[in-house]
C-alpha cells in the first residue's frame, strides 16, 4: 500500500475528530529547528463542510481491538484499514509544514493491541519527529485511556495539546455504546494532564529550562446526538469540565451516522448541525461572556429553543434587567445584551471614554442595533420609533438569516419556519411570556 | 482649524511622501481637497500641487506622531498606508490632524467618521494579513522555496516577520504579485524589494508528489453529510482559491493546465542555496 493510500484512509478515519485548533501555545522559531505556534493559532484552508484545517489530522493506524456502536473503526466494521509507520508520519508533516500548508500535526490511534502498546507507538512518532527532524510546531496528540501513567506523561512533553475524548454526555450512555470505555477511565488521563501541567508551570518558575508539559493544555469532545442526553445535561457536564479540568476547550460533534446499529439513529439522519451550532453558541457565553449553564437551561426548559440563541433566549426572559444605558453601563453587563459581542462591549467601553454615544455612534462600533435596540438607551433615550411589538421583536431576534450557513441544504432553511419549529417556540425559552411582555 | 483649499496634492506614492504633504498641509495652513500618488488618475478640476519629498520633512512629520498623538496612533497610520483603501490619503491626512488636535484621545475616539474609517481600514489589512499566514502556499524546488500571493492590501510587511521567524532556516520568497514586490529571505538575511513580472518555475517531481497527497488529504478530510460551499467560501472567499494547490483542480487531482501554460517561459530552477534573491531575481529577466 502506497502512502497516498495510506494517507486518505487514515485521514477519512480521522475526520470526526473536530478539534484542528492550532491555538494557546506561542513559541518562536528556533535556529536548527523548523517551525514555531502562535497563541491564536492559525487556519491554512478550509474543508467543503466548512471546517478550518490547521493540523495534518491523521491515524497512526484504524486498527482498533474496541466495538464502540458509534464509531467508524470499531472492530466489528468491515473497512479498510492501515497504519503509517513513524517515518511516514515525520516525512509527511515535515514536507506539509515546509510549504505552509498545515500548522502541525494532530495524531490520535485506533488502539493496537493495547493502550500501552499504542501509546508508545505515537511517542515513537513523535519523539522521531521532534528530536531527529527537529519540527518545533504545533502537535496535538490523544491520549490513550488505560495506557501507563509513565508512557502519558512522556508523551505530555512531545507535545502542545493533549487530549482525552469524553465520547457520550453520560455514563449511561457510554455504558450502552462504548461498552469497552468508562467514565472513570476517560476522566483518570484527564485529571493525570491536569496535575502535569500544573506540576509543570511551578517547574518551570523553577528552573527556566524545565521542558513543558502540553503548553496548549488540554481538551475533549463528545459526540451530540448518538444518545437521548439533553442540551442541559450536556452544557453541565462542560461547565463542569471547564472548572475541574481546566480543559481549554470542549468540542461538540453532531453525530454523522456511519454504521447501521440498532442502539443509533438510521443511517439517514441527518447530522444535528442545529443543535450542535446552540450548543457552540452557550459554549462561547461560558467561556467568555460570563454566563453560567444554571443561568442558560434547566430542568423545565432542558433543551435550547431553535429559532433563539441562547444569549437572545436568555435576555427575552430576564428583561427585569433591561434596558441598560451604554454610557453608564459595567462592561459585564454590556456582554449580556444581544448583539452585542465581546469586541463591541471592548469598543464601547474605550470610546465613551472620549465622549458619549448615540445610537449612530454604537453601529460604528459593529454593534447589532436590530438586537440590541430592544434592550439598550442611550443618553437615557431608547431608539427614537422603536416599536416593541410582538411582531418586530420576533423578526429581529430570530435567527433564521445567520443561520443559513450552518443549515446544509436550501430546502432546509426554508423549513426552520415551519410549524415543527414553531410548536417547539412556548416550551423552550418561555415564549409565552415574552410575548406577553411586548404586548404590554 | 484651516480652511479647505480647492487644491488637490500630488506626491510621488511613497510613505515618506505622503508626510510631507502633511508637513505642506500645516506649513501653509490649507486642507487639500485631495491627495493623488504619481500617476493615479486625477479626476475633479483642482489646481494640482506637487509634493516633492523630502526625507527631512518626513522624519520630522513622522518622529511627531508618537510624541504628540501615541505610538499606537504611529502603527495605525503605516498599516492605513498599506491598506487598499480608495482615498486612503486624505484619510490619514485628517486622522492626523485629529491627532494632532486631540491628542493621545484619538485613539479612543472610535465613533469618529475618520478614525472609525481608518480603524476599518486597518483591521481589513490585518484580517487579509492573518488570512494570508495560513494561504501562503511555497512551492519547494530543491534548496528554495517561493510562493505566489495576489493580496488586496500590501500586507507583506505585515507577515514578514511570521515567516522569517517560522522558517528562519530556509530560503525563500513570497512574490506579492498585485504590488509587485517581494519578501525574500535566507538564513540571517531578509527583505522586501520590487519585483514584477516573476513566474514560478515548473513543479519537480517530488513537489508534485507533496502536492497530490496535500491534494489527496484535504477532499478526504471533508465529511460528505456536513458538505457546506456557502460557509467555506465565507471563511476562505474564492479570490484565495487561485494560488492554492488544493484548490486548483478538481477531485484531487491539481489541474496540470496552470503549469501547461507556464511551460513556455518556464526558466531554469535555482539551482543553488547561495544567492536567493539573485537566482530568484534572474528568472524574472528571462521573462
Amino acid at each position: 500500500m502506497d502512502v497516498m493510500e495510506k494517507l486518505e484512509i487514515l485521514t477519512a478515519s480521522a475526520k470526526y475528530d473536530v478539534a484542528c485548533t492550532s491555538s494557546g501555545s506561542d513559541r518562536k522559531g528556533q535556529a536548527g529547528s523548523l517551525g514555531s505556534t502562535t497563541a491564536m493559532g492559525i487556519c491554512h484552508s478550509f474543508a467543503a463542510d466548512g471546517r478550518c484545517i490547521s493540523l495534518l489530522k491523521v491515524l497512526m493506524s484504524n486498527a482498533c481491538v474496541y466495538d464502540c456502536a458509534y464509531c467508524v473503526n470499531r472492530k466489528s466494521n468491515p473497512v479498510r484499514r492501515a497504519a503509517f509507520t513513524p517515518e511516514e508520519i515525520a516525512d509527511l508533516t515535515m514536507q506539509f509544514y515546509r510549504r505552509n500548508y498545515i500548522e502541525g500535526l494532530f495524531l490520535s490511534s485506533g488502539i493496537m493491541r493495547n493502550p500501552d502498546y499504542t501509546t508508545e507507538q505515537l511517542i515513537a512518532a513523535l519523539e522521531l519527529l521532534r528530536n531527529v527532524y527537529h519540527f518545533n510546531g504545533y502537535i496535538h496528540v490523544k491520549a490513550i485511556p488505560g495506557a501507563d501513567d509513565a508512557l502519558l506523561s512522556r508523551l505530555g512533553l512531545l507535545a502542545d495539546r493533549m487530549s482525552v475524548n469524553i465520547e457520550l454526555p453520560s455514563q449511561e450512555s457510554l455504558g450502552i455504546l462504548a461498552p469497552d470505555k468508562s467514565k472513570i477511565s476517560i476522566l483518570k488521563p484527564m485529571g493525570l494532564i491536569k496535575d502535569r501541567i500544573t506540576e509543570n508551570s511551578s517547574d518551570i518558575v523553577k528552573y527556566n529550562h524545565a521542558p513543558r508539559f502540553a503548553p496548549a493544555g488540554q481538551s475533549t469532545q463528545m459526540i451530540v446526538g448518538a444518545s437521548p442526553d439533553t442540551d442541559y445535561q450536556i452544557l453541565n457536564l462542560t461547565e463542569g469540565l471547564y472548572r475541574k479540568y481546566a480543559l481549554k476547550r470542549v468540542f461538540f460533534s453532531a453525530y454523522t451516522p456511519v454504521i447501521e446499529d440498532s442502539l443509533l439513529p438510521s443511517l439517514d439522519t441527518k447530522p444535528p448541525l442545529l443543535r450542535e451550532h446552540r450548543l457552540y453558541q452557550a459554549d462561547w457565553l461560558l467561556r467568555f461572556y460570563g454566563f453560567q449553564a444554571s443561568e442558560l437551561l434547566d430542568e423545565a426548559v432542558p433543551n435550547f429553543n431553535p429559532l433563539l440563541d441562547p444569549k437572545c433566549s436568555w435576555a427575552v426572559n430576564h428583561r427585569e434587567q433591561f434596558p441598560v444605558e451604554i454610557n453608564r453601563a459595567p462592561y459585564e453587563m454590556l456582554l449580556r445584551v444581544p448583539g452585542i459581542g465581546v469586541r463591541s462591549a471592548q469598543r464601547i467601553v474605550k470610546a465613551r471614554r472620549a465622549g458619549t454615544l448615540d445610537f449612530q455612534a454604537l453601529k460604528k462600533l459593529g454593534v447589532v442595533l436590530k438586537r440590541a435596540q430592544f434592550f439598550i438607551t442611550c443618553k437615557g433615550k431608547p431608539l427614537e420609533g422603536l416599536k416593541v411589538s410582538e411582531h418586530t421583536l420576533l423578526r429581529s431576534l430570530m435567527s433564521g438569516q445567520q443561520l443559513a450557513p450552518y443549515q446544509p441544504h436550501q430546502v432546509e432553511q426554508l423549513t426552520l419556519f415551519d410549524d415543527h419549529y414553531a410548536a417547539a417556540l412556548p416550551a423552550a425559552g418561555g415564549w409565552a411570556e415574552f410575548k406577553k411582555g411586548a404586548e404590554a | 482649524m484651516f480652511k479647505p483649499s480647492a487644491l488637490a496634492y500630488t506626491y510621488d506614492g511613497s510613505f515618506e511622501g505622503l508626510l510631507c504633504c502633511v508637513f505642506e498641509s500645516y506649513t501653509w495652513k490649507e486642507i487639500p481637497l485631495a491627495v493623488h500618488s504619481e500617476g493615479e488618475e486625477q479626476g475633479l478640476l483642482l489646481e494640482s500641487k506637487w509634493i516633492e519629498t523630502d526625507k527631512e520633512k518626513a522624519e520630522r512629520v513622522l518622529k511627531s506622531i508618537p510624541l504628540r498623538i501615541s505610538p499606537e496612533a504611529e502603527e495605525l497610520v503605516r498599516l492605513g498606508f498599506w491598506s487598499n483603501t480608495p482615498g486612503k490619503e486624505l484619510l490619514l491626512l485628517n486622522f492626523l490632524y485629529l491627532g494632532f488636535k486631540h491628542g493621545r484621545k484619538v485613539m479612543n475616539m472610535l465613533a469618529d467618521d475618520t478614525v472609525h474609517a481608518l480603524q476599518k481600514a486597518v483591521q481589513q489589512l490585518r484580517r487579509e494579513g492573518h488570512l494570508y499566514l495560513g494561504f501562503v502556499r511555497f512551492s519547494v524546488y530543491g534548496p528554495v522555496m517561493a510562493a505566489v500571493i495576489e493580496p488586496q492590501g500590501y500586507i507583506l510587511p505585515v507577515i514578514q516577520e511570521h515567516f522569517c521567524d517560522r522558517f528562519q532556516n530556509e530560503s525563500f520568497m513570497i512574490y506579492d504579485q498585485t504590488h509587485e514586490a517581494a519578501l525574500i529571505h535566507e538564513p540571517g538575511r531578509e527583505a522586501i524589494i520590487p519585483l514584477s513580472g516573476w513566474i514560478a518555475p515548473e513543479p519537480d517531481e517530488a513537489e508534485e508528489a507533496y502536492r497530490r497527497l496535500w491534494t489527496g488529504f484535504y477532499h478526504a478530510i471533508g465529511i460528505k453529510e456536513r458538505r457546506n460551499e456557502r460557509l467555506r467560501s465565507s471563511l476562505m472567499p474564492k479570490r484565495y482559491w487561485k494560488h492554492m494547490v488544493e484548490m486548483n483542480g478538481s477531485n484531487g487531482v491539481p489541474a496540470l493546465a496552470d503549469t501547461q501554460r507556464k511551460k513556455a517561459l518556464q526558466p531554469e530552477p535555482p539551482k543553488t542555496i547561495g544567492p536567493l534573491p539573485a537566482s530568484l531575481r534572474q528568472t524574472n529577466t528571462h521573462t
